[in-house]
């Protein structure tokens, strides 16, 4: 019947328009996201950032991080475990994007921490007890900082570093540079410079992968 | 009383099938319109989009099981479901424009709806592409009220 025919040529039509327009949104956007990272690389890494791993490493990921996120929770023990897997090879450096309410005062606490020389204990437990602090996505401080404590920190003097201006200009320089870079969503993951555009597990180990397989002379830093 | 043959089902397009098709038609682009905003291009709905959207998605799924085969009476259930989907997007416009102040809102958490997040040719923002819409829908389906009559 005529009507049918009508009927379901414009609905594919719909359907093919939407498909195709969705497809090619995502790519121009994600070459824009290339483009913005490549422009502000500078913007990537800072000196005052916390960094694990060799000095000197072949790939470097950059993880723009909110200790209350759930999934930077999730996706750290794997990030680790690559390092495990491949020793020498890759160095991890944090970046702030606290997105959640309140979570600016736990990277504060996360700063103090790193004045005493614990910053990565203290990153760990953190993340591993995070159902205890943040709540509801509201990272509670008050909450967090009593689990800080059984890391052995002296906690005076935590709590006055945590308002220290060396550790605000920290907080304010990565939500800038995390603004300047696009990143609205945490974790976001820079290896070698290179955005992870797709998220997830897999995408991420093989962003990794490549950058470990990719000759050594493309590093300019 | 039996129905007397429609000497038109034969042919592509009887003027009722018509109506309620196109009115389909502007129905789907506006569905997968909103999606497209919504999803794809992650531009948040504020309040008064959902409810829109709560008049414009349901057009989309029962106006073409009316044209298999060809049942008028559905414009009993799409004219007001239209109709209210038509006062929401006008409101939202005048909100837009500055028209109705924007503290008669109801939006007070998330994306505010007199901010206007896409706009195109200077005019054409997403709740005036929503009047355009519903508006043509109502005029399809009053259309095939008024040559039921």
């Amino acid at each position: 019947m005529k009507q049918k025919t009508l009927f379901i040529a414009a609905a594919i039509a719909l359907l093919g328009l939407f498909i195709g327009g969705t497809l090619m949104f995502k790519q121009q956007q994600q070459s824009e996201v290339a483009q913005q990272v490549q422009v502000n690389q500078q913007a990537l890494m800072r000196m005052h950032s916390p960094l694990i791993g060799a000095p000197h490493a072949k790939v470097t990921i950059v993880e723009f991080l909110d200790p209350a996120c759930e999934a930077c929770a999730a996706f750290y023990p794997f990030v680790k475990d690559i390092m495990a897997k491949n020793p020498e090879q890759i160095r991890l450096v944090v970046r702030y994007a606290p997105l959640h309410q309140g979570a600016d005062q736990v990277v504060a606490a996360l700063e103090a921490a790193r004045k005493q020389g614990k910053y990565w204990q203290a990153l760990e437990t953190l993340l591993s007890t995070q159902q205890q602090w943040a709540i509801n996505h509201r990272a509670d401080v008050n909450l967090a900082l009593p689990i800080l404590s059984g890391l052995g920190l002296d906690m005076a003097q935590l709590q006055t570093d945590m308002q220290s201006s060396s550790v605000q200009a920290i907080i304010e320089q990565d939500i800038s540079d995390a603004q300047a870079l696009g990143v609205n969503k945490t974790p976001s993951y820079f290896v070698n410079g290179q955005p992870l555009q797709s998220f997830g597990y897999q995408q991420l180990a093989e962003l990794i992968n490549s950058a470990l397989a990719t000759p050594e002379q493309a590093m300019t830093k | 009383m039996p129905q007397p043959p429609n000497p038109d089902t034969n042919k592509t397009c009887t003027h009722d099938w018509c109506l309620i098709f196109i009115a389909w038609l502007i129905a789907a682009c506006g569905t997968l319109g909103a999606l497209f905003f919504g999803e794809v291009m992650g531009i948040a709905p504020c309040t008064l989009c959902w409810y829109q959207r709560i008049f414009m998605f349901p057009l989309a799924i029962f106006l073409p099981l009316a044209l298999f085969p060809l049942d008028t009476k559905v414009i009993r259930y799409a004219l007001p479901l239209a109709m209210l989907g038509l006062g929401f997007a006008i409101y939202h416009w005048l909100l837009q424009l500055g028209i109705i102040p924007a503290t008669t809102s109801p939006c007070s958490q998330g994306s505010s709806c007199s901010e206007v997040s896409a706009q195109w040719f200077g005019f054409l923002t997403i709740p005036l592409m929503s009047v355009f819409a519903f508006a043509l829908i109502n005029i399809a389906l009053l259309a095939t009220l008024i040559r039921e009559k």
